[in-house]
């Protein structure tokens, strides 16, 4: 691998428009700057029809940049077809070969780059190892479980050693189970064979789970990247705080900035709240408060002379872990998630009904929003 | 009764195969035994039958005559295994040329958008609309010697000055080889459509992903997947065209005799039913030799036939 380029992937202001069916023009992905960088778990999450796999598609060679380009290992890919790229895609619904062995489909990538027969059997057989089919080798792809037929898949894009590793929704016809197990495992294997994985998936949990990058997208634009820890607590927007796990949002209007602090006068409390100012923000413009519900504590009095709002338990739900409290803030509901640091039977340990609190918000772990 | 049939799984198979078993037993397997006892007898001087055993009509067949130039008991004619031959070799031609023919059309159909795939279908099948000998008179039109082709020809000729005699394309081989070829396209486009069309564009994608350029792709997925189909077209054009004398009737003349052709003139002009049995029974055979071999290496493209 020549190493000219940091970025195992890079889309440069890359659009894809489609026609539709009624004949107007779509952008699939709208002007999207990715950089992925050498070894990197990079995921693409978003829900269905946000550009992901599109993109996706746009990195193998199966559709081609209306605008923009695509660069694998800092070359400009402009219409390489699919079959002179150096990467490989494992495909959502596997795609093998049902006229050949596991063996015969795990071989053909290496059959086409005319590898001798001796490396092709060593290669097959390793592969095979690493994800755990030996044994295998004779049965048709028809003969497998499912799992087994994602680890074909895997094995089959894997021998080819590419520089970058395609996945499309690999895991998303398994069910629960064998599918977190497969997280841990792909995960495990990516660090192992240190190929860079671009990852498309719409789990949250997944993507969290497993990479070192996120790119969120919505509507054919990346609308954050970054690790899963900034994605989750810095996100730099409501739609992304929104999509990753569960958030609270108060709306008002810019009050006071204060360096990296902000408050904002939030009409239905009636009061301000203050909390981190995440950029973006004007006096007098509407912003956004974002509270996490596990970062809100709930007390039988004000905690803080600020930023400490009276409400009434509206409902709870207790599911091991959590408690799930569900707080009536002048007519707004604050979800908040108190964990269950002690083991009690006694009802009075866990908020009822009915029963007055005060739910805190500590500025450190309150984040302000531009809401444009 | 109707309780107790309700109930009775294996009453009610037998009651669903009877019908189409009656059918076959009236209409198939009794003529089938009654030709072999015929193509064992003799004919007599108006052509009726003398039942007996006598291999004397196979005998003939393979070309074993008393019909001799110089006064012999018994000589060799080829003229039947040169029949049976030609037949066998073109239904053979005739295939290739249709799978040939058929494949690429079958491809681009099965890779059109759905919409315009279904017009194609209706295309590739318009001509069945119109009657089989019909559509062979056509060809007669356009191949005889004052016909389309050679109108058209002799046309372009004048017009450059180039001295031009009717090509004769009527009454050749070559005539009843177009025939059957345009008869039985339809039969094999079809089939290789059906498994065509099976295939997922991610297989596409797989094999260009793993490096396969569109040749190789072809070759190694294409083509393997779609051999079902392939397999089904050939049974369904090769065994009717060793036995259909149409074609070769109208196209072909009194130079190009098929089986088919012969066995109708045993019973219709030469009134010699004992030597057209054997000559049914003969094409049968050989058919289902052809027939026995190729599906044991290829299979009867179950996968198709299933659809």
């Amino acid at each position: 691998m020549s190493q000219l380029s940091e970025y195992a992937v890079e889309l440069r202001n890359v659009v894809k428009t489609f026609k539709t069916p009624e004949g107007t023009m779509l952008n699939a992905v709208d002007h999207v700057d990715m950089n992925i960088k050498n070894g990197e778990f990079f995921s693409m999450l978003g829900s269905s029809g946000c550009g992901k796999t599109t993109s996706l598609r746009m990195i193998a060679g199966f559709e081609w940049p209306s605008e923009g380009e695509v660069f694998i290992e800092g070359k400009a890919q402009g219409h390489t077809p699919p079959f002179q790229r150096p990467v490989n895609t494992v495909f959502q619904s596997y795609a093998l070969f049902q006229h050949m062995t596991v063996y015969q489909n795990i071989a053909f990538g290496l059959e086409m780059e005319k590898a001798p027969a001796e490396e092709i059997k060593t290669r097959v057989g390793r592969v095979l190892d690493m994800v755990q089919l030996n044994g295998m080798e004779r049965r048709s792809p028809r003969q497998l479980s499912g799992g087994q037929q994602q680890r074909v898949a895997l094995a089959r894009a894997l021998v080819k050693l590419p520089n970058v590793l395609l996945l499309d929704e690999p895991l998303g016809a398994l069910d629960l189970k064998l599918r977190k197990e497969m997280q841990l495992e792909l995960k495990a294997i990516q660090q192992k064979v240190g190929i860079t994985f671009v990852y498309v998936t719409h789990d949250q949990e997944e993507a969290l789970t497993m990479s070192d990058r996120i790119a969120v997208m919505s509507k054919g634009k990346v609308m954050q990247m970054g690790t899963p820890v900034e994605i989750y607590e810095r996100p730099s927007s409501r739609f992304v705080a929104d999509f990753i796990g569960e958030s609270n949002f108060l709306e008002g209007t810019v009050q006071a900035i204060n360096g990296d602090q902000a408050s904002v006068l939030v009409p239905i409390l009636m009061s301000e709240v203050t909390g981190l100012n995440l950029g973006n923000l004007k006096l007098g413009e509407k912003a956004v408060v974002c509270i996490r519900p596990e970062k809100i504590r709930i007390s039988e009095q004000p905690a803080f002379k600020t930023n400490s709002f009276k409400g009434a338990v509206k409902t709870t739900t207790y599911i091991g872990s959590d408690t799930h409290v569900y707080v009536d803030v002048s007519g707004l509901t604050i979800k908040v998630w108190e964990q269950n640091k002690i083991s009690s039977l006694d009802p009075k340990a866990y908020y009822s009904t009915a029963q007055n609190v005060y739910i805190n918000l500590f500025p450190e772990n309150t984040l302000i929003l531009a809401d444009r | 009764m109707l309780k107790r049939l309700r109930e009775n799984k294996s009453a009610q198979g037998t009651l669903l195969v009877t019908p189409t078993l009656i059918w076959m037993i009236g209409l198939l397997i009794i003529p089938l035994i009654l030709t072999a006892v015929i193509s064992f007898g003799t004919r007599n001087a108006d052509g009726g039958v003398i039942y007996g055993f006598s291999l004397h009509n196979y005998a003939r067949l393979i070309g074993f005559t008393n019909d001799c130039p110089d006064g012999q008991a018994s000589c060799f004619d080829s003229l039947y295994a040169n029949i049976l031959w030609r037949s066998l070799t073109l239904a053979f031609n005739t295939t290739i040329l249709v799978i040939l023919l058929a494949y690429p059309l079958a491809y681009y159909v099965a890779r059109a958008q759905p919409k315009r795939r279904n017009t194609l279908l209706m295309l590739v099948l318009v001509p069945l609309w119109t009657n089989f000998v019909i559509r062979v008179y056509a060809w007669m039109m356009l191949l005889r010697e004052q016909g389309v082709i050679n109108s058209v020809l002799g046309w372009i000729a004048s017009r450059f000055g180039i001295p031009f005699s009717p090509l004769q394309m009527l009454y050749t081989p070559g005539a009843v080889l177009v025939g059957m070829v345009y008869e039985f396209l339809p039969f094999m486009i079809l089939p290789i459509f059906t498994s065509l069309e099976k295939i997922e564009n991610a297989l596409y994608e797989a094999a260009a992903d793993l490096g396969a350029n569109p040749f190789r792709t072809f070759l190694r997925v294409t083509l393997p997947l779609s051999m079902p189909g392939v397999v089904a077209g050939t049974i369904l054009v090769f065994i009717p065209v060793m036995g259909t004398f149409i074609v070769s009737d109208i196209l072909g003349g009194r130079q190009v005799i098929l089986v088919g052709n012969l066995i109708q003139r045993q019973f219709l002009d030469a009134r010699d039913p004992t030597f057209g049995s054997a000559a049914s029974l003969i094409l049968m055979i050989m058919t289902l030799i052809v027939t026995y071999f190729y599906t044991r290496k290829f299979g009867f493209g179950e996968e198709i036939i299933a659809v």
